[in-house]
């Protein structure tokens, strides 16, 4: 019995939930009568008068087979007028309804109190009998562990309970659909939050105040900082337009009078000229109505836009067009270099020069190859290939691709043709045209010589050539080489000098190990006492090890011989430590003997271009000097002077402060003196001022006190932008007064800062003024000139004449 | 000749965008904008020195020099546009080849020149009253000189119209014009007399006695006195004060010349200084050891770079007064110069005994060169007074026979400014001049070394404002120092609880949290040296050996 009682309460409440409840302690019998069941938790009905439940057609009188719609009517009553207590035991409180039915919901206690509770029952339904009492509620009774008066728990299910639970065993029917949104709709509004308290909405207020007035404000800024910044202003700002009338309103004034004014008149009016009046002719104002401005300007937005679409698509296809695959590029470019070697061959048959010309193509491209990293496999991408090429075949494959296109664009062409004669000699003929030419004579072409091409040239030549003379000049030697090779026997040399070459590179590998001797020959090697010509040309690199020390020996000799003078003139100059130094010397020697200063010979007027001043014998002049100088035995000047200055210097200079206080912490008395120790330590040195000006000025004092008349006309508070008085004296060096100027720059460096007409009223500046974009102060006055300035008479005119 | 780029490039002549039948019917400039400016005239009238590099600034400092140095730019080439308007040039005097100059006399220049220049030429003979000191007026146009035995003149010598003429009775010492013609100052044996132009005698002054020199600062309105009592002492003439009366502690003072670039008065001692003064410094500018003996003339040209003195060792020097005061030149003379002037133009006269020598140097602005005489020209007694005709080609001599005025081509100015002093000026425009002149003095106080320097702010103040601010509030307000913060400043409470007491307390314990945490921090540094030390310590000797404790 109360097992089941649980599992309808549970059905009741939450059908789907599989439920904790022990359902297989149903009892055997499965279906209790309906009857039963009914009188199980429909305990009791509580009309109430004013509910629409409470009718007698309520579903709680239903009989026991009605209990399947019973839910939904239930339910329905729920949504009308339930507490939240009764349903999902929170504290969530519905005010949807003023009433309340109240649900009483069957809930049977545990065994112990079934006999207690039927006993209640029974009083109550006897006490019913009565009618008076009718409206006591019955005990709340509910299927849970702690059974509480006050509210709906679901403790014993575990779980709480969702509003929506519950709806969800029953069939959605249009009905339930609308309610389910109702429910929905009450769900979804959120409880809402606090109000703020009042500071803090005030802040915000003010925050919110304070940025919008900022940026209403802000739209002046322009101005301001623009009338700030004008070197004058002139208020009031409006400039008052002086009102002069178009010429056709004074015109307008005047009539013809005389025939042949007249007439004169009467053809203008025929034409429809704009003598009087209308500012536009009939015409023009016809072609302006023609098609209203909007009109047009949708129009041409739309045309525009119509075009830029175009050139979009335009744009996109070209670009489409032109994409071509990887595969297609490979094939394109063997096809173009099949076709280049097709033509090649054909030039070299019909026209060997233009076929040369092709060959020095190839060899610049060679040169530009050598020059530039393009398939040194040092770029960007080669570098993440490498990475790569470890696991990717395809990165490998790719980096050998671009090492092998280097090799094959820096391969020399007589290697080529070496391997081509190898293979046969059926193109001799052709090698004898090609190859002496653009190999073995240097090149004198619109190119210039290659310096590098050329040396190797003559290094090969020496070689070949077995000790000529070292010292003959590159040049010539190549011409003989030319001439040499322009011999028959090309091909052979060609061999010897491929030879050659492969010995050449070996043995540049020796010099580059064995550079750590060379570098001091090498940088004689540019003697200083060459001429300009000779200069220009590249030094000579030391190809072997034998030239080497061959060079040290003529070195040897060189520097003997020539270098000292040079080196003496490089020493001079490369030390400049030395240089300072004897200007110092003199210097000092300049300032410090004043003796000298005064007592220098200086020269005599002996010739004074008067004739009848006598000259002076030397004799005679010897003797006055020596005059002098007995008159003046007794007076030293000089001395005096330095006495002097030393004096002076001592006065100037900051006096220490001693604070020795005698007998302090010691015997006192007279004739004690403090100690040297303490002395020291309470002696206060001032610090060291700043270098005197006659410092180095033997015969001069310069006062350095300060000149307080002068200072109390000096400026001695830096005006606001200016950080350092450097700044500042900078601008006020230029004197603006009308002694230093012409009259003009006085003026204008004198102009007031803000001129104020007499009469006038200054008006704040207008938002319209603002409004307006551009930064000069006239623009604004143009912007305020309207042509409204016209006089009322005209305007009436105006309107007369337009409606003529 | 560099040419200022002021005018439109000539590649852009036509403006871009007119109308095209305006150019057209327009007959186009072939110059077109305004005339170019040479560089260097320009130049000389820049005074903004932008060799000094300035520290970095602000933006709205920099719009602020920006607009300096622009305006600067523009009112000197304005002013160098003006120049144009100088259209005199000076005279001049050329031997031909290999004729010395010196060798030519007053009588064959004034016969080679024209009748109104000739008549400059003349001598008074007055060989009555004694050696004679003389003085032309600021515009030129008037001379008065006073003999030794009291005889006092002013006329006007271009016209030879005399004003006045007194005899004072007295030894005159030495005589002066005042700011115009109309006031004279006479050096007498006792007290300082002035006169106006009709001889009559306006002041006495007694405070001024036994006035060896005169000079007069025109802009100052000075009248610096050099007496035997060995004061320099300095009256304002337009309110009749002494400014100033300075000691010189040298003796007698009877050398004396002005500097008229900056108004400073140089001196010449006994001991062969010369010492530079001013009224605002009751000691000397300067100082400068000139000659083995006495000095015994003194002169400065007119820009105020050069002076000239002559001593008592028969040695005629040229310093340079730009700050080094090194002599440029020196030349002995067989007699020494007693008497020396330099001309608006930088011709240096000297007169010896009776010998008039004219050096010239290579135009306005240079060193005269000693080497070799321009002019010479004998007196008919020795000299006393010497000066220059301002804006006239023309040397005053005095001597004992009289007063020689004689014809120095190319001494003077050839272009006067008509507003500061005019030659031709009427009695009415003099008189305006004078009350603008006097609108205009300049305090005397003013006068230093380098008048430039008042354009300059006075930096030992502005430190020391800086620094008394600073210390009044505890921090630097303006930034000057970026780590200096603003010191705690305890908010107040409510309820009694902010009293003083409680305020000393709070700050007391911020301070203290503040001092704590830098103790901490020296600790931690401290501890992290220690640390490192250590570590090295470690690393190096790994193991201690019996010989560590040996090491200090």
């Amino acid at each position: 019995m109360k097992a089941r009682a649980q599992s309808l309460t549970a059905q009741y409440l939450r059908p789907k939930l599989t439920h904790p409840g022990p359902r297989g302690n149903q009892g055997p019998g499965g279906q209790t009568p309906a009857h039963q069941r009914n009188t199980g938790w429909v305990e009791k009905r509580k009309p109430h008068p004013l509910t629409a439940v409470s009718s007698p057609a309520s579903p709680f009188y239903a009989g026991p087979s009605l209990h399947g719609s019973c839910f939904s009517h239930a339910l329905y009553a729920t949504e009308l007028t339930c507490t939240s207590r009764a349903i999902d035991g929170n504290r969530n409180c519905f005010a949807a309804g003023t009433e309340i039915a109240f649900l009483r919901l069957p809930f049977l206690v545990h065994g112990d109190n079934d006999g207690e509770r039927e006993h209640q029952k029974l009083l109550e339904a006897i006490s019913s009998l009565d009618g008076k009492n009718r409206q006591k509620l019955a005990e709340r009774s509910e299927a849970s562990l702690k059974v509480s008066e006050f509210n709906v728990s679901s403790e014993g299910s575990g779980e709480k309970l969702v509003l929506a639970d519950l709806l969800e065993p029953v069939k959605t029917t249009s009905s339930l659909a609308t309610v389910k949104k109702q429910l929905n709709r009450v769900k979804s509004k959120k409880t809402v939050e606090l109000p703020l308290n009042k500071e803090e909405i005030e802040r915000i207020h003010r925050e919110v105040a304070f940025n919008k007035t900022a940026k209403v404000l802000s739209k002046w800024d322009p101005v301001v900082l623009k009338n700030r910044q004008a070197e004058q202003l002139v208020f009031p700002l409006e400039k008052e337009e002086p009102a002069i009338a178009p010429i056709e309103h004074v015109l307008s004034g005047w009539k013809a009078r005389t025939p042949l004014e007249q007439e004169i008149f009467n053809l203008l009016h025929k034409n429809k000229q704009p003598v009087a009046d209308p500012l536009l002719t009939p015409v023009e104002k016809a072609s302006l109505q023609a098609m209203s401005l909007e009109e047009a300007k949708m129009r041409r937005a739309e045309l525009q836009r119509a075009r830029a679409l175009q050139s979009y698509y335009e744009a996109k296809a070209r670009r489409e067009k032109k994409i071509k695959s990887k595969k297609y590029h490979k094939v394109v470019k063997k096809g173009k270099a099949k076709k280049a070697l097709k033509e090649f061959e054909q030039l070299r048959k019909v026209n060997p020069a233009a076929a040369l010309e092709e060959l020095e193509k190839i060899e610049k491209a060679r040169m530009m190859e050598r020059m530039s990293l393009k398939h040194q496999n040092s770029g960007k991408w080669a570098k993440s290939k490498a990475i790569m090429a470890k696991y990717d075949l395809e990165a490998r494959q790719a980096m050998q691709e671009q090492l092998a296109k280097n090799k094959e664009l820096t391969q020399k062409l007589q290697v080529a043709s070496e391997i081509e004669e190898e293979e046969g000699g059926t193109e001799e003929k052709v090698e004898e045209l090609l190859v002496p030419d653009v190999v073995n004579e240097v090149q004198m072409n619109a190119d210039g010589p290659n310096p590098w091409m050329l040396r190797s040239c003559t290094s090969d030549t020496k070689e070949a050539a077995t000790q000529e003379d070292p010292e003959q000049l590159p040049e010539p030697e190549a011409h003989e080489v030319s001439e040499n090779s322009s011999s028959q026997e090309v091909l052979s040399e060609l061999r010897v000098l491929s030879q050659k070459l492969k010995e050449n590179d070996q043995s540049r590998k020796q010099k580059a190990s064995s550079e750590g001797t060379v570098p001091q020959v090498q940088r004689e090697e540019p003697a200083p006492e060459e001429e300009a010509p000779l200069l220009l040309q590249r030094p000579e690199r030391v190809q072997t090890l034998e030239e080497l020390e061959e060079l040290g020996k003529e070195e040897c000799f060189q520097n003997k011989e020539l270098s000292r003078p040079v080196l003496e003139g490089q020493q001079s100059e490369r030390t400049p430590n030395n240089r300072p130094d004897a200007p110092k010397k003199k210097k000092k020697e300049q300032m410090i003997d004043l003796q000298n200063l005064l007592t220098t010979q200086s020269p005599s007027v002996k010739s004074l271009a008067v004739p009848t001043i006598e000259e002076l014998e030397d004799e005679e002049e010897r003797n006055q000097r020596q005059m002098i100088k007995e008159a003046f035995a007794g007076d030293d000047v000089i001395r005096d002077f330095l006495k002097e200055k030393r004096e002076a210097v001592e006065a100037s200079k900051p006096k220490d402060v001693d604070l020795t206080l005698p007998g302090w912490g010691e015997w006192g008395g007279v004739g004690l003196k403090p100690s040297a120790k303490k002395r020291r330590r309470f002696l206060i040195k001032a610090p060291e001022g700043p270098p005197r000006k006659d410092k180095n000025l033997p015969n001069v004092i310069i006062n350095e006190k300060r000149n307080i008349h002068t200072a109390a006309h000096q400026v001695r508070v830096l005006p606001y932008p200016f950080t350092h008085h450097w700044q500042f004296e900078r601008t006020i060096q230029t004197p603006i007064g009308s002694t230093w100027n012409t009259q003009r720059a006085f003026q204008k460096l004198t102009t007031p800062k803000v001129i104020t007409k007499p009469g006038h009223i200054i008006k704040p500046i207008k938002a319209e003024d603002v409004g307006y974009r551009s930064s000069s102060r006239s623009d604004l006055s143009v912007i305020q000139r309207n042509p409204k300035r016209i006089t009322t008479r005209h305007k009436k005119q105006l309107k007369k004449s337009s409606v003529d | 000749m560099g040419e200022m780029e002021t005018a439109p490039k000539p590649g852009r002549d036509v403006p871009p965008k007119k109308d095209k039948l305006q150019t057209k019917r327009k007959a186009q400039d072939p110059f077109p904008g305004p005339a170019p400016v040479p560089v260097e005239v320009v130049q000389k009238f820049c005074r903004i020195d932008k060799s000094r590099k300035l520290p970095r600034s602000k933006a709205k400092t920099r719009s602020r020099l920006e607009v300096a140095e622009a305006e600067e730019e523009e009112t000197s080439i304005k002013a160098a546009r003006s120049e144009l308007l100088l259209a005199e040039e000076p005279g001049f005097l050329e031997g031909e080849d290999g004729e010395d100059t010196a060798k030519i006399c007053q009588a064959d220049i004034v016969e080679a020149v024209d009748i109104a220049s000739a008549a400059k030429h003349f001598d008074l003979n007055l060989r009555q009253f004694g050696p004679y000191r003389l003085n032309y007026s600021r515009t030129g146009r008037h001379l008065a000189f006073g003999g030794r035995r009291g005889h006092v003149a002013a006329l006007d010598w271009v016209t030879k119209k005399l004003m006045c003429e007194i005899n004072v009775m007295e030894a005159v010492r030495d005589i002066r014009f005042l700011h115009s013609e109309a006031l004279l100052a006479v050096a007498q044996n006792r007290w300082l007399h002035i006169y106006d132009n009709q001889g009559i005698e306006l002041h006495c002054i007694r405070r001024c006695d036994r006035v060896t020199r005169l000079e007069f600062l025109p802009f100052h309105f000075l009248l610096a006195t050099a007496s035997e009592t060995g004061f320099l002492t300095y009256l304002d003439v337009s309110v009749g004060k002494i400014v100033a009366a300075l000691n010189a502690r040298a003796g007698r003072l009877d050398v004396m010349s002005q500097n008229p670039y900056n108004a400073v008065i140089h001196l010449g001692h006994s001991n062969g200084t010369v010492s530079l003064w001013s009224p605002a410094m009751k000691e000397p500018l300067a100082k400068i050891l000139c000659h083995r003996g006495g000095v015994r003339a003194v002169a400065v040209d007119s820009t105020g770079t050069y002076m000239a003195t002559s001593g008592l060792d028969h040695q005629l020097k040229i310093f340079d007064l730009r700050g080094t005061y090194q002599p440029l030149s020196t030349r002995t003379l067989p007699h020494g110069a007693g008497h020396l002037a330099f001309s608006q133009r930088g011709l240096l006269v000297a007169g010896m005994g009776d010998v008039v020598n004219i050096w010239a140097g290579q135009g306005k602005g240079s060193p005269p060169s000693l080497e070799q005489p321009y002019l010479t020209h004998r007196l008919s007694g020795p000299v006393h007074g010497l000066q220059f005709c301002p804006f006239e080609d023309v040397l005053g001599v005095g001597h004992s026979g009289g007063v020689t005025s004689m014809l120095v081509p190319g001494a003077g100015e050839p272009n006067f400014d008509g507003l500061e002093s005019n030659p031709y000026r009427s009695r009415k425009q003099r008189q305006e001049w004078e009350v603008k002149a006097l609108l205009e003095k300049v305090p005397a106080e003013l006068i230093c070394l380098d008048p430039r320097a008042l354009a300059e702010v006075d930096v030992i103040s502005l430190e020391q404002g800086k620094k008394e601010r600073i210390e009044r509030l505890g921090y630097d307000p303006q930034g000057y120092d970026p780590e200096a913060k603003a010191p705690f400043q305890p908010k107040p409470k409510q309820k009694g609880r902010s009293s003083t007491a409680s305020l000393v307390k709070r700050k007391r314990k911020v301070m203290d949290e503040e001092h704590r945490d830098k103790v901490r921090q020296s600790l931690q540094q401290q501890q992290q040296q220690q640390q490192q030390k250590e570590a090295k310590a470690k690393s190096t000797g790994a193991r201690p050996s019996a010989l560590d404790r040996f090491v200090r």
